[in-house]
């Protein structure tokens, strides 16, 4: 089996701009089914989010006529494409506006997450010893916390608003982060070419970010994946527990916890939300679910 | 020979296509594979990595994973066709009438189960035995592979004994149900020479005392040469010559066997009068696989018309011999005797001053010892002397070998050396600086690039992430050759130039790299600050036969050209006869013995040289050569025995002393010296490993 | 061994002791915002002042630390402001109502989702292995309270057989757990599931499992006895980890259903400001999740025979 992997030949060169490399990325995930499926919705999302200020829609607070069915016809004429919610708010329009902050929210905090956590990761993890164990002990510490309650905690002490969210993220997320860095970088850093470039003489910066960081980004970028998904999970959880970002702007979390008590009489003020959080969470699942199976096949 | 009238073989293969599916498509594996097994044979299959070896082995065991299918063809077991047969069958032969050695002793083993029941199994499943019957057969064989006290073995885990004694259990495990037909793949690679020196053995006598069909693969002449009644080479998922080991070791037909012996150093070779000589090029991938003979890009005896002929290239009988074929064209039409193929050149350069001396180092690694003996005693630091006492002088132009089996302590020499680690002790003066205490961060520029290496791994050496050429790049930079980005470049180019590589490979990635390659960019990168000093470490180990000597002969090649001095630490002594004008001989973290190339391989041996030389298995008839078993294992550099390191396996050991004492060293007026309690002039005495008889 | 259990009992406390440290420096180093929390925003200055010196604020900040902590250890976190009545009984009967949901939920996912994952595991790329692969990726995506809000749709308003909710307050109620539990059981089986599969899918493809086919050994053998034990090391491992997991996902289930147990206990505290009962619940929390871990790593090394001899 493993004979047919190991032939000592040489594939023929190309020179690949970065552009073209994308693109190739890109056309791998036809390979996977369920990747693609991913991208479709995510990219759905990120349509709705950036394009949200062009559409034709009601204003996202403007109170209009409570309890409408989908598809009722609006006082002033137009369409409630998805009815309105229990104060008469057009619930199209607070999906679409919920979906640009959750987005951009989940972004930032995730980014920022990954940031803090890349280099913790890759000094405990090449450096060992003592930054180790002083890194390890912190993340241990955050880690000791169940995620929503740390966020709970943190909400609680700086109040609700989309940085405390950004900051709740960070403390949850940078440990796990560090964590699979660090593993990661304890893997890497056994092999030769760092140990040439140690004996050239480099900067343990030099090594940790540009021998090391680059060979981890295949696990890493399918673990941002799936991070992005949990970071969307957190605001919408963190607004459904009414500890997220602050009303009356349109959050999927809100619109839940306000709406499930009525779902008696207004069933798809309830479903819609839950529907369209539950396919962007979907979609940041599949997607890297996606592109580890096309990893693991290269 | 038996005859071979009226038995019925124990295995034939006849025609047997082999392919694995993928998602690239059908990628043919084994094509066209013949083979006849009598009872009591064994067969070597000998090829390089991918030439479907293994891919034979596991196809006979029916096992051949999600996306591999035997295409056509029969596998004949005691006439029955394999093919045939069902899932039930087929378990009722595993393990009983055909079993298997893996190249991987550790991980072919259950890590949660005890060996015992892992052994006792086999008669329990296969025959209708009783639970105490198992046990006493699978203690009996225990014994019968050498394993000292079976009992202990039978109750251990397979982690808490060593990779010898994990790879006799496996052997035990494959013979519990006395089997017709047993196959090893590459069952030492993963071994110390010493080490599998005493397996080999094993497999010999086992041949005899059981009379045991045997197919024995294995990328290693020699070892087939071993033990083995009839060979089979393969190329590119062909059989390209078999026959009776003897005949084709004597005379070999096919061009691509000629080429596999010409590319290893063997007794007789000579960097004068009987080079190296590479085989060119590389191997084809399955689906670049030429028209006609798959061979023929890299063969100097092609024809247009004759090997590129569509439809392929069958085998045909060598007339005057029995049972010996060959699959090329021309064969009987090739003038061997007035073949002179270009060989690596081996001018013998002046040896100039010294450049690198090394006084008394010595590296202790401290281990925390976290065990609750440990504790309550404690003693919480233990020392592993990873390098005692070295003393070493290097030259301009010299190459000199370190060599030694795991845990000898070359790669500890080597960090040391590279400014990694820190001296314990001793001194490192490399062109009159001393340097044994500062760290290479802490090392200048210039004197950073005077000391590089050359790492083992090809897979490992460069940074998947970078191309070839700005890695290279990064070096000159780094040491300040060129701050001129024109300049830098074309430095690259001629450092590509240098190691014989298309310039245009600056632009690839290391993964559009063969292993070879890969080693030739490392090769460049290593001298690209002009250093005065290389260090490689098992440089070819990794790669094919074929390919080692070419890069072999390029970094000799270089190294002469820049009078550079090259430390060369290798495990493989055949090579490094070939290369080297001094040798170390390592052990547990002690130079045994050091002297020269002539002196290390003529008596006086030290009694550890000497059981090394005899453990390399030579692919040559025309050697013979003295076989010493070394008894236990290799200690652990943990915890070292008392005394002499090697007493504790030593042939020659004397008395007491060697246990309390370590030796001296003794010096000869040449400055051949050997740690040993025994007399120079007692050592002398003894007869030379190897003889070679004059060449026919 | 026992070291290495000492060893990690000896860092679990030390990260108590850091996580208690700073929750208290969190909510209760500034004073007047503690009185402010026990007294309301409307509460003067000096009436602020006089409750502090009452009720021993004019301490220094690590003796009134080193008080708390004393009585944290005998169960005193003082009493609740919402509630009224001593932290330490509110959060016994929480915790034992959401030790019983907990427990069900864990008697029907560990044996669904190990059997799940090793059916998945055993024979990669199956159509069996696909079905089993997507339908948890799907389930283990969606989050629980969407979960919640579908089941509770269906269950409750559409076929009206449940009720939507499940604060007990007629006394145990076996009809009122089964929308927490579903919710949990769905979430969460498909993670274990998943890492159940993964490892059974690589013991599948080691050199050992080949020995032991090529050994001859019936296939039932070769799983219940080569397979399974090094299979479920792994899952172990989870499992037990996720009882940290199972918090968070508790919270938002009770909080959902109003059941009346520990995390719904911390999020009513946390919107109310009631600062005794976060600092109890995050303790308690924070222990569940460092014992836990301290229970899989003792558990893996026994497992583990290459780890438990070395």
């Amino acid at each position: 089996m493993t004979d047919a992997v190991k032939f000592d030949t040489a594939l023929p060169a190309k020179r690949e701009s970065r552009l073209k490399r994308f693109f190739q990325a890109l056309a791998l995930m036809r390979e996977s089914p369920v990747g693609m499926i991913g991208l479709l919705l995510i990219l759905f999302w990120v349509m709705m989010a950036i394009l949200a200020p062009f559409l034709p829609l009601y204003d996202p607070n403007a109170i209009m006529a409570p309890f409408q069915k989908i598809g009722a016809t609006a006082p002033d004429g137009g369409i409630f494409w998805l009815g309105t919610d229990h104060k008469g708010r057009d619930i199209l329009s607070r999906i679409i506006w919920g979906a640009q902050k959750v987005l951009i929210w989940a972004t930032f905090a995730t980014f920022v997450a990954y940031v803090v956590g890349m280099l913790m990761g890759v000094l405990a993890g090449y450096k060992g010893g003592w930054a180790d164990e002083i890194v390890s002990f912190i993340a241990n510490i955050f880690l000791s916390f169940p995620f929503i309650i740390l966020c709970i905690i943190i909400v609680a002490t700086l109040g609700a608003s989309g940085w405390t969210v950004v900051v709740a993220v960070t403390f949850a997320s940078a440990p796990q982060i560090m964590r699979i860095v660090r593993g990661l970088v304890l893997d890497l850093k056994t092999r030769d070419y760092i140990f040439a470039a140690q004996t050239r003489g480099e900067s343990p910066w030099y090594i940790m970010l540009v021998e090391l960081l680059p060979n981890a980004r295949g696990p890493l970028i399918v673990d941002a994946c799936l991070r992005l998904g949990y970071t969307v999970v957190a605001i919408a959880t963190l607004g459904f527990l009414g500890l997220g970002l602050p009303p009356p702007d349109p959050d999927w979390g809100l619109m839940l916890k306000e709406a499930v008590p009525l779902g008696a009489f207004a069933g798809h003020s309830m479903y819609l939300p839950a529907a369209a959080l539950a396919s962007l969470i979907l979609g940041f699942n599949l997607l890297a679910d996606g592109l580890r199976e096309i990893s693991l096949r290269d | 020979m038996l005859p071979t009238t009226a038995v019925t073989p124990v295995l034939e293969c006849k025609n047997v296509n082999i392919s694995y599916y993928t998602r690239a498509g059908e990628i043919p594996a084994v094509i066209d594979f013949n083979l006849t097994l009598m009872p009591g044979e064994s067969m070597g299959i000998v090829g390089e990595s991918g030439c479907g070896k293994s891919t034979v082995a596991l196809a006979i065991m029916q096992y051949m994973g999600k996306n591999g299918r035997v295409k056509s063809g029969q596998i004949l077991f005691n006439g029955r066709d394999l093919q045939t047969m069902g899932e039930d069958e087929l378990r009722s032969i595993r393990g009983s009438q055909i079993s298997m050695v893996y190249q991987e002793p550790m991980a072919s083993l259950n890590p949660s189960m005890k060996i015992g029941e892992q052994l006792m199994e086999v008669p329990l499943y296969h025959e209708s035995v009783t639970e105490a019957e198992a046990k006493q057969r699978s203690l009996d064989m225990l014994a019968a592979v050498r394993l000292p006290d079976p009992q202990r073995i039978m109750d251990a885990y397979p982690h808490q004994i060593s990779g010898g004694q994990q790879q006799r259990v496996v052997i035990a495990m494959a013979l519990l149900s006395k089997p017709a037909l047993l196959l090893l793949d590459e069952p030492t690679t993963a071994l110390d020479v010493t080490v599998e020196a005493g397996i080999v053995q094993l497999i010999k006598d086992i041949s005899k005392q059981f009379g045991t069909s045997m197919i024995y693969i294995s990328h290693n002449l020699g070892l087939i040469l071993e033990t083995c009644d009839r060979i089979t080479v393969m190329y590119s998922g062909e059989a390209v010559e078999a026959g009776a080991v003897q005949s084709v070791f004597n005379e070999m037909r096919h061009p691509y066997t000629r080429g596999l012996f010409a590319s290893i150093p063997l007794p007789g070779t000579n960097k004068n009068s009987r080079p190296l000589v590479p085989i060119r090029g590389q191997l084809p991938l399955p689906q670049n696989r030429p028209q006609g003979c798959y061979f023929s890009p890299r063969c100097d005896f092609f024809q247009a018309g004759r090997c590129d002929t569509k439809g392929g290239i069958s085998m045909r009988p060598v007339s005057d011999e029995q049972r010996h074929d060959v699959r090329c064209v021309r064969f009987e039409d090739i003038d061997w005797a007035n073949y002179r193929p270009i060989g690596l050149s081996g001018d013998k350069v002046e040896i100039g001053k010294t450049v690198l001396e090394v006084k008394h180092m010595k590296k202790y690694y401290e281990l925390k010892d976290s065990s609750l003996i440990a504790m309550i005693k404690g003693k919480k630091v233990q020392y592993v002397k990873a390098n005692e006492d070295i003393n070493l002088v290097a030259h301009e132009a010299e190459t000199v070998a370190i060599v030694g089996e795991s845990g000898c302590g070359k790669s500890t020499f080597a960090k040391v050396l590279m400014g990694l680690e820190e001296a314990t002790e001793g001194e490192v003066i490399l062109n009159g600086l001393e340097l044994s205490h500062t760290p290479v961060q802490q090392r200048k520029a210039q004197t950073v690039a005077l000391l590089q290496m050359v790492f083992q791994n090809p897979f490992d050496t460069l940074n998947p992430s970078h191309t070839v050429g700005s890695q290279i790049a990064r070096v000159i930079k780094k040491f300040d050759i060129e701050s001129d980005p024109d300049k830098i470049n074309q430095r690259v180019m001629e450092l590509l130039d240098l190691v014989k590589l298309p310039r245009d490979f600056a632009l690839r990635r290391p993964r559009q790299l063969s292993g070879g390659q890969k080693q030739r960019i490392g090769i460049a990168r290593a001298f690209a600050g002009r250093p005065s000093v290389v260090v490689a470490d098992e440089p070819v180990s990794a790669l094919d036969v074929s390919v080692q000597a070419a890069v072999t002969g390029l970094l000799t090649d270089i190294q002469r050209n820049l009078k550079t001095t090259l430390l060369f630490i290798s495990h493989d002594l055949s090579v490094v006869r070939y290369v080297s004008d001094r040798i170390v001989v390592m052990y547990l973290g002690h130079i045994m013995e050091q002297g020269t190339t002539d002196e290390i391989f003529n008596p006086p041996y030290h009694p550890y040289t000497e059981a090394l030389l005899s453990a390399v298995p030579i692919a040559d008839t025309s050697v013979k050569k003295r076989h010493i078993v070394l008894e236990g294992e290799l200690p652990s550099p943990v915890n070292p025995p008392s005394g002499c390191p090697f007493q504790t396996r030593c042939p020659r050991k004397m008395c007491a002393i060697c246990e309390t004492q370590l030796p001296a060293l003794q010096h000869t007026d040449t400055g051949h010296a050997i740690m040993c309690h025994i007399p120079i002039a007692e050592l002398r005495k003894v007869e030379q490993v190897f003889q070679v008889e004059a060449a026919n | 061994m026992i070291v290495l259990a000492a060893k990690r009992l000896v860092a679990m406390l030390l990260i108590m002791l850091v996580v208690s440290f700073i929750l208290f420096s969190l909510f209760e180093a500034d004073k007047m915002a503690v009185a402010g929390k026990v007294l309301g925003p409307y509460s003067s200055i000096e009436q602020r002042e006089i409750w502090l010196s009452q009720n021993g604020y004019d301490e220094p900040f690590l003796s009134r630390y080193t008080q708390w902590v004393g009585g944290a250890l005998h169960g005193d976190f003082g009493d609740s402001l919402q509630y009224k009545v001593p932290v330490s009984e509110l959060l016994a009967d929480r915790l034992k109502n959401t030790g019983i949901l907990a427990l069900i939920f864990f008697l029907i996912m560990i044996p669904l989702s190990l059997t799940l994952g090793v059916l998945a595991g055993m024979k990669e790329g199956s159509w069996l292995d696909r079905i089993i692969s997507i339908f948890s990726v799907l389930t283990t995506s969606i989050p629980e309270f969407v979960t919640a809000t579908f089941l509770t749709g269906l269950f409750v308003y559409t076929w009206q057989l449940l009720p939507g909710t499940s604060s007990m307050t007629g006394g145990f109620s076996w009809q009122e757990m089964i929308l927490p539990v579903m919710v949990l059981v769905i979430y969460d089986f498909g993670y274990v599931t998943r890492m159940t599969r993964a490892s059974m899918a690589e013991v599948m493809t080691s050199q050992y499992i080949r020995t032991a086919i090529l050994k001859g050994l019936p296939y039932k053998r070769v799983i219940m006895r080569h397979a399974l034990r090094n299979a479920l090391i792994a899952p172990f491992t989870v499992i037990v980890l996720q009882l940290n997991w199972l918090l968070s996902g508790l919270v938002v289930v009770e909080v959902f259903f109003a059941y009346k147990g520990f995390g719904s206990l911390l999020v009513d505290a946390a919107l109310f400001g009631d600062i005794y009962v976060i600092e109890a619940c995050v303790m308690v929390a924070v222990f569940i999740a460092v014992f836990s871990q301290f229970i899989s790593d003792i558990g893996y090394t026994l497992l583990n025979p290459r780890i438990r001899f070395s």
